[in-house]
C-alpha cells in the first residue's frame, strides 16, 4: 500500500466521540480499527479512550469494547485471547491503553502477557502524560515538561518503554506516530498478520496537555519525526529497520528547538535542559542506526 | 467413587468434572495445591482447559474476567493475601455479571507473616457482589465447589461465587470423599451477554448515576434470588447425590436453650462441643454458618447464641456476631478464637458455653 486512498472507507469510530479537537490518539483509533476490521475486541483500562468511547448506553465505536480497571488490560486480554482461541477463534484481542496505563500501573501486567506469549496486540497510545485526569506526570512524560504535577517541569527523563518491552522478546513490536497513518495503518496490519504478543507504540500528541493549538496536532507529530524526538521503526522476529519517515529524518534530524518550543509545556525549559533532551536524541538515533547496521 | 482426599484436592476434582475452558492462577499457600493440581490435569490431557500462569492474582482475576466476558467457564484459587490483592477486581467481576468461580483458602494477614487458618480475608471482600460459602468437611468442599458452577451461571444469579475452605486445617488434611457422576447436574455454560463481534457493545463504559444505581440494584435483586436458586440446587444435589446442605448446619438445634453459631471447620468443634455439654444436662445446639453471602435468615429466636468469629473488624467486633446482631436484633456472646490458626478445641468451644456472658466479648487467650 502506498496511498491513503487505499485504506479501507468502513468507519469503527464513529464520528460522534467525546475526544478534544485535535485529539490524535482518537484519530490513530480510527486507522488501528480499519486495519483490524469488525473481527476485533478492543480492551481498554482507564485512559482517555474510556470517555471519547461516550456514556453508557450509547458507544461510539462500532467493535465491542471492553472497560477494565487500570492495571489489568494486558492480564484482561490474556484471558479473552486464550477463550477466543479455545473455542475456534480468531478475533483480535487489542489492548489500546495510554502511557500511564502501560509504563506505570499496567506494566506488570504487561509483561506478564508478553512473558506467556499471549497472542494480541498492544497498543500504547502515549501522550506523555495522565490526560484523561488532567495531565498529571507519568513515567512516560519527558524530561522538562510541565504537568499539573510537575509544577516546574518534570526531572527525569522519559522511561524507555521499548526497551522493556523489547526484553521480551516479542515476535513483532513497532513505534508509530499519528502523523504518519498510512506508517500505522501498515504496522497494524503486520502485527496483526503475527501469532504471539505484539506492541505498537504511538507517539500521540495531546493540545490541551502539551499547550499548543488543536489545529497543530499533525505538524508537531511531524516534528517529532523530523527532529529524532520519536523515531519510526519496527522490529520483526529480533530485526529492527527504520520506517520510511524516520529514514530521511536520520539523515539530517532538524534541532529540536522548534519541537519544544511549538509546545507550551516546555516553557520552563532551560537552555540546559534542551540540550539534555538534544544529547538524548542523539544517543537514541545512535543506538537504532547501530542496531539497524547489525553493529549492536 | 469413594476415596479419600485433602480439601484442596477435592476442590481441584470438581474442577476438573466441571470443566472450565480457562483457569487463570498464581501460587500461594496454601492454596497452592489445587492450581498444581489443575496444572496437573492440563498437562496429562485429562481436563481441555487453557491454564493461563499469571505474573499475579490482580491479573488471575483481570483473566477470569477476560475469558468469562468472552463466554467461557473460568475458575482460579486463591488465598489469603492474594484475595486482597484482587479486591479491585473483585468488584469488577460482579458489577460485570460474570459467573467466575473461586476458591479461597482461608488465612490470615500479615503482617506477621502468618500462613494458617483465618475467615478475616474473604470478610475483607464482604460488598464485592461474590456469593461465598464457607464449608467444613473434605466431603463438603468438593460438593459446594461443584454447585457453586451451577449457582453462579443461573440466570437468576450471573455472579461470581467463592467458595471458602480453611487453610491446613481443611485443605491439607485427608478425609473420605465420595466423588459421583456429575452428568448434567452442571448445564452448559451460556452467558447472555457475552461479547458478539457481530453485535457490537461497549462494556462497562462511563455510566451516569440513573443507570450506575439500577445496576448496583439489579446486583442486590440477584442476590436476593441467589437465595433461592441456592435452596434449589442443594435440593437437586441432596435428591441426585444423597448428601443434603442448607444454608446453614444445624446440629441438635431443635430443643436447644444455647446455641453455638460458628463458621468453617470451627463448627466441626462445635458439634463436638454440644455432645459434650449435653452430656452434663446443658441443652447445646450447633449451627455452622455456611452461606456468609447472601447472608441466610437465620432462627434464633428464644435461644442464647454463642458466636466463635475467626476474624475481627477492628474498631467494631467479630463480622459473624455483628452480621447476627444486625439481621436478627439478637445479643450474643461473642468469642475471638482461632486467629492466625490458633487451637481451638472442642473443649475450648465448650467452656465458651458455660463461661457465657451474652452481650460481652471475649478474646480467647488474651482477656479473662
Amino acid at each position: 500500500m502506498s496511498s491513503i486512498s487505499e485504506i479501507p472507507k468502513e468507519e469503527y469510530l464513529k464520528p460522534c466521540t467525546a475526544a478534544c479537537a485535535g485529539c490524535s490518539s482518537s484519530l490513530c483509533l480510527r486507522y488501528v480499527l480499519k486495519a483490524a476490521g469488525p473481527d476485533t475486541v478492543l480492551v481498554i483500562p482507564a485512559c482517555c479512550t474510556s470517555v471519547i468511547q461516550g456514556m453508557y448506553p450509547n458507544t461510539s465505536f462500532n467493535v465491542p469494547v471492553y472497560n477494565i480497571a487500570f492495571a489489568a488490560a494486558a492480564a484482561c486480554a490474556s484471558g479473552m485471547s486464550k477463550a477466543f482461541r479455545s473455542e475456534g477463534k480468531q478475533t483480535n484481542v487489542i489492548v489500546y491503553a495510554g502511557d500511564g496505563g502501560t509504563v506505570d500501573i499496567g506494566i506488570q501486567s504487561l509483561s506478564g502477557a508478553f512473558e506467556r506469549g499471549t497472542d494480541f496486540l498492544y497498543i500504547c497510545y502515549d501522550n506523555e502524560a495522565y490526560g484523561n485526569t488532567g495531565m498529571q506526570r507519568s513515567g512516560a512524560t519527558p524530561l522538562g515538561a510541565l504537568t499539573t504535577t510537575t509544577p516546574v517541569g518534570k526531572s527525569e527523563f522519559k522511561k524507555d518503554l521499548d526497551l522493556i518491552v523489547a526484553a521480551h522478546n516479542p515476535p513483532y513490536m513497532a513505534t508509530a506516530s499519528s502523523a504518519y497513518p498510512l506508517d500505522l495503518y501498515r504496522k497494524v496490519k503486520k502485527a496483526l498478520s503475527i501469532r504471539g504478543p505484539k506492541f505498537i507504540h504511538i507517539m500521540a500528541p495531546c493540545p490541551p496537555g502539551w499547550r499548543y493549538d488543536s489545529e497543530k496536532t499533525i505538524e508537531i507529530g511531524k516534528l517529532a519525526v523530523k527532529t529524532g524526538m520519536w523515531v519510526l521503526w519496527e522490529r520483526e522476529y529480533g530485526t529492527l529497520s527504520v520506517s520510511g519517515p524516520s529514514k530521511t529524518a536520520m539523515k539530517k534530524p532538524q534541532p529540536i528547538d522548534e519541537y519544544i518550543g511549538a509546545q507550551g509545556r516546555f516553557k520552563t525549559a532551560t537552555p540546559a535542559i534542551v540540550a539534555e533532551l538534544q544529547q538524548a536524541v542523539e544517543r537514541n538515533i545512535d543506538r537504532i542506526r547501530k542496531e539497524e547496521e547489525g553493529i549492536c | 467413587m469413594l476415596t479419600i482426599s485433602t480439601g484442596n484436592k477435592a476442590v481441584a476434582a470438581a474442577v476438573k468434572q466441571a470443566k472450565p475452558a480457562v483457569v487463570a492462577a498464581y501460587p500461594i499457600t496454601p492454596q497452592t495445591e489445587i492450581i498444581e493440581q489443575i496444572a496437573n490435569y492440563v498437562a496429562a490431557k485429562e481436563i481441555e482447559t487453557e491454564y493461563i500462569p499469571v505474573e499475579s492474582e490482580h491479573s488471575a482475576m483481570a483473566a477470569c474476567i477476560g475469558a468469562a466476558v468472552a463466554g467461557v467457564r473460568t475458575f482460579t484459587a486463591t488465598s489469603s493475601h492474594g484475595l486482597l490483592y484482587m479486591h479491585e477486581m473483585l468488584h469488577w467481576a460482579a458489577g460485570a455479571r460474570l459467573p467466575i468461580v473461586m476458591a479461597n483458602v482461608n488465612r490470615s494477614l500479615g503482617p506477621g507473616w502468618n500462613i494458617w487458618a483465618e475467615h478475616t480475608d474473604a470478610f475483607s471482600q464482604r460488598d464485592t457482589g461474590w456469593l461465598q460459602v464457607f464449608v467444613g468437611t473434605v466431603q463438603e468442599a468438593y460438593d459446594a465447589t461443584l454447585m457453586a458452577f451451577r449457582i453462579a451461571e443461573d440466570e437468576r444469579v450471573i455472579l461470581p461465587t467463592m467458595v471458602n475452605l480453611d487453610g491446613f486445617s481443611l485443605s491439607h488434611i485427608m478425609q473420605s470423599l465420595e466423588t459421583v457422576e456429575v452428568g448434567d447436574f452442571i448445564p452448559p455454560h451460556h452467558l447472555t451477554h457475552a461479547i458478539d463481534v457481530d453485535n457490537p457493545m461497549g462494556y462497562g463504559p462511563m455510566t451516569g448515576p440513573k443507570d450506575y444505581y439500577r445496576f448496583r440494584w439489579d446486583i442486590e435483586r440477584s442476590m436476593r434470588d441467589a437465595k433461592t436458586v441456592i435452596a434449589e440446587t442443594e435440593a437437586e444435589f441432596a435428591s441426585r447425590f444423597g448428601r443434603k446442605y442448607g444454608p446453614t448446619e444445624d446440629y441438635r438445634c431443635e430443643d436447644a436453650e444455647v446455641v453455638v453459631v460458628s463458621m468453617g471447620t470451627l463448627g466441626r468443634e462445635a458439634e463436638v462441643a454440644v455432645d459434650i455439654l449435653r452430656n452434663e444436662g446443658v441443652k447445646a445446639g450447633s449451627m455452622r454458618l455456611r452461606w456468609f453471602r447472601p447472608f441466610p435468615d437465620l432462627d434464633l429466636k428464644g435461644r442464647e447464641v454463642v458466636v466463635v468469629d475467626r476474624d475481627y473488624s477492628f474498631g467494631f467486633g467479630g463480622v459473624v456476631a455483628a452480621s447476627i446482631r444486625a439481621k436478627t436484633g439478637i445479643e450474643c456472646y461473642n468469642v475471638i478464637a482461632g486467629l492466625g490458626g490458633q487451637e481451638v478445641t472442642y473443649d475450648d468451644i465448650a467452656e465458651f458455653v458455660r463461661t457465657r456472658r451474652i452481650g460481652e466479648e471475649h478474646w480467647f487467650g488474651v482477656s479473662e
